[in-house]
């Protein structure tokens, strides 16, 4: 078995209304000098190989037309 | 007509599209049942709406997992056969997850969940789900989703456009958003597949305002035969 881990972010270009929401946020909190901040998601998983990683990515994990993604093999 | 309208878990909004969908020609006797999401035989069904709703809990993206659903595959080869389908709000994001029609929906600009009842403008797309408009024209229908910002790459934005595969728009100064292009509905390029992310199932009663939701689900009519296809 290997373990995989799936980064899933938005594309770049696209506004993250998250990411923005959250760097709004942060000034209030006294966390000056922070921008940027883009919010994506970690997946994480057992497989037996990562042979069909890929295609999991591109046909579930992310979206292709808005999502970038990068697996991560332990 | 005999409409099928999906149910997913997590569905909410497919009691009021089956209530529109008998509604709207009701001289003409149209019936419609719900359609489990492990259902695979739609054969007997003239039309299919996918409803707004939370399918599978929304979880990973909004209709990410939905497009999974066996009805789904079942969908996809109605469409192909030139079924006419409607997906409204969780119904639309699970048809651009599909790839039965282009585009994304991302979480509104504002992040937050809004409800209220808004104009649109009418599209030239020729889609049978319009032939009861005119281009241009405005109506009124409840905005209701958290995540409803369409969004398509600038190639294939221009491709929409050019094909005139825009249903909907949002009125002037209405998008609640940040849709590009004002887009609040888009058509497949046979014009069969309609999904937008307003809610016209919830506009077809005149106590709740606004009866012209009802006229999209006047639109497709029975063909020679039913178009349903057992997958």
């Amino acid at each position: 078995m290997i373990t995989a881990r799936v980064l899933i972010r938005p594309k770049e270009g696209i506004l993250d209304a998250q990411g923005k929401a959250v760097e709004r946020a942060l000034p209030a909190l006294g966390f000056e000098g922070i921008e940027h901040v883009r919010v994506g998601r970690i997946v994480e998983l057992r497989a037996e190989n990562a042979d069909r990683l890929e295609e999991l990515c591109e046909k579930l994990l992310a979206n292709p037309l808005i999502e970038d993604y990068e697996i991560e093999i332990a | 007509m005999i409409w099928g309208v999906l149910q997913f878990p997590g569905s909410c909004d497919e009691r009021d599209a089956l209530h529109a969908c008998r509604l709207a020609r009701v001289e003409f006797g149209d019936q419609a049942r719900l359609v489990w999401h492990e259902e695979t035989d739609l054969s007997g069904l003239d039309g299919i709406v996918i409803p707004g709703g939370f399918s599978y809990g929304d979880y990973l993206r909004a209709g990410a997992i939905a497009r999974f659903a066996p009805a789904m595959s079942a969908v996809a080869d109605f469409a192909a056969a030139g079924g006419p389908v409607l997906g409204i709000c969780n119904g639309f994001q699970v048809l651009c997850e599909s790839g039965l029609l282009p585009g994304a929906l991302l979480t509104n600009t504002g992040t937050r969940f809004i409800c209220r009842q808004g104009e649109l403008v009418v599209g030239e797309a020729d889609s049978p789900f319009l032939s009861r408009f005119e281009p241009g024209e405005k109506i009124s229908v409840p905005f209701k989703h958290e995540s409803g910002r369409f969004y398509a790459p600038p190639e294939l934005l221009a491709r929409i456009e050019e094909n005139s595969q825009v249903a909907f728009r949002y009125a002037p100064g209405q998008n609640p958003n940040g849709s590009l292009n004002d887009i609040a509905g888009v058509i497949n390029e046979a014009g069969n597949v309609l999904g937008l992310m307003p809610h016209p199932e919830h506009a077809v009663e005149a106590f709740s305002g606004s009866t012209d939701g009802l006229r999209i689900f006047q639109g497709p009519t029975r063909a020679a035969g039913p178009v349903g296809v057992a997958a």
